[in-house]
């Protein structure tokens, strides 16, 4: 018996299937941390700022033009769109991916209290 | 020597076989045939690919296989197992836009992704369903995603608002990326093309920076439709992943 377990290729097939479905398991990936090269990563990155300065300003233009509200709607939703773009850019640099809010992080890291210790 | 450039004429609509149903538009374009070509390549590649199901992979068998465990892989690294509901989706996307941008480099093909409403048409469908699957997972709570967290009151009612908006910023610059990449690329191709006649016994010179050229766009091809795919997961992850 012992011989012929020996002798089965389909046993040692089989031991070879489960450890590359063991490697396949997703166990320990974090979401978020991409190998992505760094060249993908500068494309994303370029795009953003412009992006979001560009689509918060017509976005203003567009308020302006509902509601008559010239200038402001142009003025407030430009200066939001170079907050927004900022902050998407300074997000994927560091790491959090294009995540809206930073919960995530200060879980993980136990950092929670950064953005307030900063004031101090 | 005048040097005749229209850099901007291959980006032109044509409608090959006029339709219109119902005051609409629906023309059969070169961007259309293009669109089709794409399928009918994609599908040809990994459904002939895979037809044989070898254990030791053809050429185009190994193809088909890369393929699938690249996006695979993208998606258990970047949105968690859980992404792998939303394989097909993804795999669909990546395949349609890199085939896309590499049939629109043969000479005399017609690129559609360097057409904004077509890339604002796919963005827009990412966004539309990455937000419904954040809903139908979380419900109302999905909406906490605008709200960071561990921020003095105050400072919420300036960073709610930055957050709303970065979040419907997302399908514009994920569709200008692609779109401005493909448009500048193929641009740049044409100009240079339009002088090497003009230039004479000089027109080697335009004609190298053009094969060059050529290297760099097939690099920006791939790039971008991984970019795209990519940002699509991270999407797809903040909705699943509610932080």
């Amino acid at each position: 018996m012992n011989e012929r377990e020996k002798n089965d290729p389909l046993r040692e097939l089989g031991e070879r299937l489960d450890k590359a479905r063991a490697s396949n398991q997703p166990a320990p990936v974090k979401p978020g941390e991409s190998t992505s090269s760094a060249l993908a990563f500068g494309w994303r990155i370029g795009i953003e700022l412009i992006g979001a300065i560009i689509v918060a300003t017509f976005i203003g233009w567009a308020f302006d033009r509902w509601l008559g509200t010239r200038p402001w709607g142009i003025v407030i939703f430009f200066f939001l769109g170079i907050a927004a773009g900022m902050i998407n850019v300074f997000r994927a640099v560091k790491g959090l991916g294009m995540a809206i809010g930073y919960r995530k992080d200060q879980q993980t890291k136990g950092s929670a209290g950064n953005w307030d210790d900063d004031e101090d | 020597m005048a040097i005749e450039l229209h850099p901007l004429e291959q980006f032109k609509i044509e409608p090959w076989i006029p339709l219109h149903i119902g005051g609409i538009d629906a023309s059969f374009t070169n961007s259309a045939l293009f669109m089709i070509a794409s399928v009918i390549v994609a599908s040809c590649l990994i459904i002939l690919g895979a037809r044989k199901r070898a254990l030791v992979p053809s050429r185009w068998q190994s193809v088909a296989e890369i393929s699938y465990e690249f996006i695979a892989g993208m998606i258990d690294e970047n949105v968690g197992h859980e992404g792998r509901e939303y394989f097909s989706f993804i795999f669909t996307l990546f395949i349609f836009i890199l085939l896309g941008n590499l049939l629109g480099l043969i000479p005399y093909g017609f690129t559609f992704t360097s057409h904004i409403i077509v890339t604002f048409a796919m963005a827009g469908v990412v966004f539309i369903g990455v937000t419904i699957i954040g809903l139908a997972r979380h419900g109302f709570h999905f909406l906490s995603l605008f709200v960071p967290h561990g921020v003095p009151p105050v400072l919420l009612l300036l960073l709610v608002p930055i957050e709303v908006l970065s979040y419907f910023i997302r399908p514009f610059t994920l569709s200008i990326r692609l779109f401005a990449n493909m448009m500048a690329g193929h641009t740049m191709l044409a100009i240079f093309a339009g002088f090497v006649v003009g230039m004479g016994i000089f027109g080697f010179i335009p004609l190298g920076v053009d094969v060059l050229l050529i290297f760099l766009e097939l690099l920006v091809a791939a790039l971008q439709a991984y970019v795209f795919t990519i940002l699509t997961c991270l999407y797809l992850r903040d909705a699943i992943h509610l932080h």
